[in-house]
């Protein structure tokens, strides 16, 4: 344990930048040009600093690394951070995303790109705090302030329907968060503390661990999104702008399996056993019916926004299997749909700063004049797909092992998705990228520009990389994976014997 | 100082302020300029002073008079609340009134001798204290609500509330007469130690919920609210800013040292009145201010909300529900005055404009003032990290000790119903178009904002203090 604070730093760093965009004089050109510079220059050095967490981290221990701690609100209120095996990459997945985001914005957002800046450095501070929480206040601090930024992306910068799908997302995030925050309550008065590590060998009565289950469920539910409470995320995806879609599909999701992780699952095992069948439907309807809804989408946008609700459902499954291979999955699908879903909607991104449209039909035959853009949206379709060799295979795979050591129906239902998740996104590829470029619009679309490759190429490296050599990951999650699937094991077991004795006495 | 005297000394603040408004009364009748900002300061300066004698007391608890006054650690820290909300609203008055031409020494003067009578609210320890001083802070207040009197909005407001002040008077003083006849005694302690040995009886029960209902009209809670939007909306835009700060801490301080210190034998009766009244208060706060268009009618509305929720702390009954109050008033307090000092603000060459459809496109005028309501705004809905999520959270988790789990659930529920009409504003001033800019905000709003501002967005940093110092103060009461 080194004696610097690095979490506290790579939390506030982003922070220090939208400061000094803060204090930046005039509207006029230069400091706008200054305002995209502070910018990405801060998400950049964040990304370098968050890369030493990596380097220093220790993957054979299930421990809390890095851990700070102060003395907060009246002894039992702790500003508690720290990270283990499963919350350290999302850490660096956000710190990843950020500097692409900004990079993705850098024309396509003209007016009030100081505050749009400010916002985004904002949210890439509450987005690693969250990761990094090991106290419920401190966590919910940031997962609820997160909010505040990401309503004012979508309704400042976004499309026609902008406000209503800024009061959308806010309200149904909000609506589930405040259940979480009264379980948090209830859980300081049972156990005597908020501290995260304290809780996570706390014993909560049976019954009581089910309300607490399901008031964090209605949480991460929302945030993951599961259906049927996943409506606001094809509305907010869509009239956010590309940046956002990429924040929220990339970061944001990943709180709610984040979430099951870190409290559902070792906070609450006996209801988590106990409710896991409700999840896997959840999860299978999801992942069938969204895709099924996504096929019908004329919107670009739109389809990419169910399918990612029908990833999300191979991760929900995965995790509730408690296999090694489901939870590794799980981690491993939020992983790779934080970057292939990212770069979806990048790519998305990237034609509608040409032609001011997500129609699919508007386009057609852009393979002719977009070679390059047609290659790497080619990728990351697969990855979408599942394809082995890209990092979507990995994800599916696992979750779907560890489903069918659990129940082969979920599985087989399970499974058929990634068929229906086929059709959608080669039937999309087919009508953007294949076909005659017969439209007159598009006679003149260019081809991906510098700034572009800068963006796309490392999303379609780190796809290849994960899906060819996975091991990097893997070896950061196995030990904290194990730890938890034995505690969640001897949690249950512990439950087990009163009954059981019961039973062999009759 | 002769011993005779030394021995008010804990009561030295109000004796002070009381002088000292009698003072800037006769400086005022004597003093040449009628129309002029120094009572005003003058005023300020007093509030400031008297805070500061507050502040050099001693902890610990002493009583006065016979126990018909007491100060302990509670009453100092609702006096400095109240001290604070007064002097703060207080100098968001100086434009307002110069502007309408009524910047008169009266009312600082009449704000004053209301504050006494606030502070006097917090110490009272037998029910003719807390009758004599309730009075005295709402006759100040019916005449402020009516100061802009050629307006006959402002003047109907005065009335409106003179008349339904009145008649809660009524009820309040009826209460009294029946507790005291059926307990024999006027001091808290002793009513608290009659229940004690006697246990309660109907006729008791009936002058509590008569006390109640009375306090309940002073805190504009369900259903004795319909005062509070007329009157909110009425009156001129200042005195709705001091209306809804410091008379809401005294309320409150009033009625928790009541139901604390002389009712503790009956908390199953008032715990269900006081539960009845905070859900009908967060409800209608929730639902009514969504088709609101007035921003004043929304604040009173809006308030109405605030007291529905720091009620579930009293309905906790606990010392941590004691404390989760006393959070929410000093961060409500705050938010309130920010948020008027912002609606002070809404100002163009005709004069002070009230619609919330004015603000619309506000953050491309007036980016700094966007932000500030925005922030205050966010508060109020109680999104962390601002200050009010630290409000509701003591409250809530107050209740949830308690067992209060239905009351909590509820609490929040509204309070996401309310985010729905706090976000209508904000979505108002940052994703429409702008309407005309308002004139540049004058200096006082300003440091009024920055102030309270500055407050809502860091508390989380020493929020500590906060929860410490009313920690204290709840801990005098049981």
């Amino acid at each position: 344990m080194t004696g610097w604070p690095i979490l506290s730093t790579i939390i506030f760093l982003p922070l220090v930048g939208a400061f000094f965009i803060l204090v930046l004089r005039g509207d006029d050109g230069a400091a706008i040009r200054n305002a995209r510079y502070i910018a990405l220059w801060t998400t950049i050095v964040t990304f370098v600093v968050s890369l030493l967490i990596w380097r220093d981290f220790d993957a054979s221990t299930a421990a809390f690394q890095f851990v700070e701690k102060r003395d907060w609100i009246g002894g039992t209120i702790t500003y508690h951070l720290g990270v283990d095996g499963i919350s350290m990459l999302f850490v660096i997945l956000t710190t990843f995303l950020m500097p692409l985001c900004i990079l993705a914005s850098w024309q396509s957002v003209e007016s009030r790109v100081k505050e749009y800046m400010i916002a985004f450095l904002v949210l890439e501070t509450l987005m690693i705090g969250v990761f990094c929480a090991l106290d419920l206040i401190v966590f919910y601090l940031f997962f609820e302030g997160g909010l505040i930024p990401m309503f004012l992306i979508i309704g400042v910068w976004g499309g026609k329907r902008r406000v209503y799908a800024s009061f959308k997302f806010f309200l149904y995030t909000l609506l589930g968060s405040v259940l979480m925050l009264l379980a948090i309550m209830a859980m300081y008065w049972q156990a005597g503390t908020t501290d995260i590590p304290t809780l996570l060998a706390f014993d909560f009565p049976p019954k009581m661990q089910t309300w607490l289950w399901v008031a964090f469920f209605a949480s991460f539910a929302v945030k993951m999104p599961m259906w049927p409470v996943h409506t606001w995320l094809p509305d907010a995806h869509v009239e956010a702008p590309t940046a956002g879609s990429v924040i929220l599909a990339g970061v944001l999701l990943k709180m709610g399996g984040y979430g099951f992780l870190r409290f559902s699952i070792p906070m609450f095992p006996l209801a988590s056993a106990d409710l896991a069948p409700l999840v896997y439907v959840l999860s299978v309807v999801a992942i069938i019916y969204t895709s099924m809804v996504a096929f019908a989408q004329e919107d670009i946008k739109k389809l990419i926004a169910y399918s990612s609700v029908a990833h999300m459902g191979f991760v929900t499954l995965g995790v509730f299997t408690l296999t090694a291979q489901g939870v590794q999955g799980g981690i491993f699908q939020m992983l790779s749909h934080g970057i292939v879903s990212a770069a979806l909607f990048l790519c998305v991104g990237v034609i509608y700063d040409r032609m001011h449209t997500r129609e699919i039909s508007a386009y057609g035959g852009l393979a002719d004049r977009m070679p390059l853009y047609a290659a790497c949206f080619m990728v990351f379709t697969m990855a979408n797909v599942g394809l082995p060799g890209t990092s979507g295979f990995i994800g599916e795979f696992l979750s779907l092992t560890g489903a069918f050591r659990i129940n082969t129906w979920v599985a087989l239902f399970a499974t058929s998705g990634v068929i229906l998740s086929a059709v959608y996104a080669l039937w999309l590829y087919r009508r953007v990228i294949f076909g005659k470029l017969d439209k007159p619009s598009l006679a003149g679309i260019l081809d991906l520009d510098a700034r572009e490759i800068a963006v796309l190429a490392p999303l379609v490296l780190l796809t290849l990389l994960f899906g060819i050599y996975p091991k990097p990951v893997m070896d950061v999650t196995a030990v904290a994976v194990d730890k938890l699937i034995a505690d969640y094991k001897q949690d249950l077991a512990a439950a087990m014997p009163p009954q059981l004795a019961a039973a062999e006495e009759k | 100082m002769p011993p005779a005297l030394a021995i008010y000394a804990p009561i030295f603040p109000e004796i002070f302020l009381a002088l000292a408004a009698m003072a800037l009364l006769m400086y005022g009748v004597f003093g040449g300029d009628r129309e002029s900002e120094v009572p005003g300061w003058l005023a300020v300066l007093i509030l400031a002073a008297t805070g500061a004698l507050v502040l050099m007391q001693a902890p610990g608890a002493v009583q006065l008079f016979d126990g018909a006054v007491i100060v302990d650690d509670f009453a100092r820290f609702m006096k400095l609340l109240i001290l604070g909300g007064s002097g703060f609203a207080l100098i968001l008055s100086f434009d307002y009134l110069r502007d309408a031409k009524i910047l008169k020494f009266e009312f600082p003067v009449i704000a004053l001798l209301s504050t006494v009578g606030m502070m006097l609210m917090a110490s009272a320890n037998n029910l003719i204290s807390l009758y004599m001083a309730l009075e005295l802070q709402s006759l100040a207040l019916y005449v402020l609500c009516a100061f802009r009197r050629d307006s006959v909005l402002s003047a109907e407001a005065g009335l409106k509330y003179f008349v339904l002040g009145a008649l809660s008077s009524g009820l309040l003083l009826y209460g009294c007469s029946l507790v005291y006849g059926f307990t024999g005694t006027m001091s808290f302690a002793g009513i608290a130690s009659v229940l004690q040995t006697s246990g309660s009886n109907i006729g008791l029960v009936f002058g509590l919920v008569f006390i109640l209902c009375g306090v309940a009209f002073k805190l504009s809670a369900v259903p004795f609210h319909m005062w509070t939007p007329d009157v909110y909306q009425g009156a001129p835009t200042p005195v709705t800013a001091f209306l809804a700060a410091a008379p809401k801490v005294a309320a409150f301080a009033m009625l928790i040292r009541l139901v604390e210190d002389a009712f503790p034998a009956v908390a199953t009766d008032w715990k269900q009145i006081v539960i009845a009244v905070s859900v009908g208060s967060m409800l209608l706060g929730a639902f009514a201010a969504i088709g609101q268009t007035n921003i004043k009618r929304l604040m009173a509305y809006s308030s109405i909300g605030h007291v529905g929720y720091a009620l579930v702390g009293i309905a906790a009954g606990t010392p941590e529900g004691v404390k989760g109050v006393m959070i929410y008033l000093a961060i409500y307090v705050v938010m309130t005055l920010g948020t008027f000092a912002c609606i002070l603000a809404m100002r163009r060459k005709g004069g002070h404009v009230e619609d919330i459809a004015e603000l619309s496109g506000l953050s491309r005028h007036q980016p700094m003032l966007a932000f500030m309501l925005a922030m205050l705004l966010f508060s109020m809905a109680g999104i962390p990290p601002l200050a009010g999520f630290f409000a509701k959270y003591f409250v809530f988790t107050a209740a949830i000790q308690a067992g209060l789990f239905w009351l909590a659930v509820l609490g929040v529920l509204t309070s996401v119903v309310s985010t729905f009409y706090y976000l209508a504003i904000i979505s108002k001033m940052y994703f429409q178009e702008p309407a005309a800019n308002f004139e540049p905000m004058p200096g006082k709003l300003r440091f009024v904002l920055a102030v309270t501002g500055v407050i809502t967005l860091f508390l989380f940093i020493p929020i500590n203090l906060l929860v410490t110092a009313a920690e204290a103060a709840a801990r005098s009461l049981f």
